[in-house]
């Protein structure tokens, strides 16, 4: 029996995982640079901008829950691997789509958002709070990808 | 796109910025009582180092050195910077050709912390070396060496190498892919032709003079200036109100000092929306130039305050800061 449905399948889990997590690592390694640069002047504000650097992470978090979901559905993670035809498995690639590529340009820009927030915790400590506001915006989108992924996902029969 | 290679640098000179002295610091500084208690104000604000002498030229120096070790830590290329120390490295010129034209040697005339130091300068004259020197300095350093060699003219001499070092700021802007220094190259040399339209006027010198003083720059026509200087003040004033330097006008018509202190503060106004910007370069040069501008007003009070000058003397000359 062909396996190429399963292949399309995997190779959508691959890219929900990918895409998201490379977009949260080069959004934390943003952020990470700048927040770096504060501690050196400044090691008092470590645990503020250590916040802040973390909120692009997420993104990476979602692309891996797409990635269970979708081996979970097509029986991988408990050893029954279903027989998916080729249609079934492109369906599960374009649904992890979205949280893939949402991910990785939500990831990035959260990223950039992140480092100018670390740029006025610097310069005004005691608004971190509206501080933290600019990059979580971001967020907002990378939910919205990670939510049409699931429900698209959990909606193909296999 | 944003330049993220600054982001790290760009971070720490965010938290650099909040030590830079602010109008409320200023104004505490020129509240002490004597210089003495001024050099105290600044040692307890952090200025100098543990075994800097307590006087003002020590101080001074020693915190722009820490400017230029910051700036050596943070940026991979410091050519980005040369356009900041090109007013400099001319000065040096003009010092190295006229001590060694008179065979005279004054070491503290240099400037420290150039591409081409005091002594190196004047081993390069001497030996008329000139092709050691960078490219937009070989012709004017020959002609002007030439110059003062058989006339005798400081004045011309200096004329020449001023307006050469405008021009290569304005060179190296034009070539820059920052906008920051794009603005400061235009703003520096509008300003020093708004500057010598001014000087010109007042000492009654010639259409030709002015022509061969003033650089050529966007914001401004330097034959409409120099007609203008030739009017009176009156009509440099009205040139400039019809300009993007109309507020130069109005400084002009208020005073010689207070026109003076409109020059720097054009400097430190076309850098201030880098205190927003989270990435590029653009932030260590403003910081480079905030600290230049936030020296150079602390000196004017130290010397106020040596010079037991009137508040309201010392206030008219204090610039605009930066944060």
């Amino acid at each position: 029996m062909s396996q190429l449905g399963l292949v399309y399948a995997l190779l959508g889990a691959a890219v929900a995982v990918f895409l998201a997590g490379a977009g949260s690592s080069i959004g934390v390694g943003i952020a990470g640079r700048a927040a770096a640069g504060v501690v050196s002047e400044d090691p008092g504000k470590f645990a503020k901008v250590l916040i802040i650097q973390l909120l692009p992470g997420t993104q990476g978090i979602y692309g891996l829950l797409v990635g269970f979901i979708t081996l979970s559905k097509i029986g991988l993670l408990g050893g029954n691997a279903a027989a998916l035809d080729p249609k079934t498995g492109l369906l599960i690639l374009a649904a992890c789509l979205p949280v893939g590529i949402v991910g990785l340009i939500s990831g990035k820009a959260q990223g950039q958002t992140a480092a100018a927030a670390i740029g006025v915790v610097a310069k005004k400590p005691d608004q971190f709070g509206k501080a933290m506001l600019f990059p979580a915006m971001v967020e907002t989108y990378a939910i919205l990808a990670l939510l049409i992924s699931i429900l698209a996902v959990t909606a193909i029969p296999v | 796109m944003y330049d993220e290679q600054y982001t790290y640098a760009v971070a720490r000179i965010r938290a650099k910025e909040t030590s830079l002295f602010s109008q409320a610091t200023i104004d505490q500084l020129m509240a002490c009582k004597d210089e003495k208690q001024c050099l105290q104000f600044l040692v307890d604000k952090g200025w100098g180092d543990m075994d800097t002498p307590v006087n003002a030229e020590a101080i001074l120096t020693r915190e722009r050195e820490k400017t230029w070790e910051l700036m050596r830590e943070l940026a991979d290329d410091m050519s980005v910077f040369d356009v900041l120390t090109y007013s400099n490295l001319f000065h040096n010129l003009k010092a190295a050709i006229k001590a060694v034209a008179t065979g005279e040697k004054h070491p503290n005339v240099f400037f420290r912390d150039c591409a081409i130091s005091g002594e190196e300068m004047m081993e390069i004259i001497s030996e008329k070396n000139f092709s050691r020197l960078p490219e937009s300095m070989v012709q004017v350093a020959q002609e002007a060496y030439e110059t003062f060699l058989h006339t005798g003219d400081g004045q011309l001499c200096d004329i020449m190498v001023d307006k050469a070092a405008l021009d290569a700021i304005y060179d190296a802007g034009k070539k820059a892919k920052d906008d920051i220094i794009r603005d400061y190259a235009e703003s520096t040399v509008a300003v020093a032709d708004i500057k010598i339209a001014v000087r010109s006027q007042k000492t009654a010198k010639s259409m030709e003079f002015m022509k061969r003083a003033m650089a050529e720059c966007d914001s401004l026509n330097v034959d409409q200036l120099s007609r203008a200087a030739l009017s009176g003040m009156d009509a440099i004033q009205e040139y400039l109100s019809g300009t993007v330097y109309a507020e130069g006008a109005q400084a002009l018509a208020e005073s010689a000092s207070a026109f003076e202190r409109w020059c720097d503060n054009r400097i430190i106004q076309t850098i201030h929306p880098q205190l927003y910007n989270p990435f590029t370069i653009g932030p260590l040069v403003a910081y480079v130039l905030a600290r230049e501008n936030e020296i150079k007003t602390v000196r004017i009070i130290l010397t106020g305050k040596a010079n037991q000058l009137s508040d309201e003397f010392i206030r008219e000359r204090v610039r605009e800061m930066y944060v």
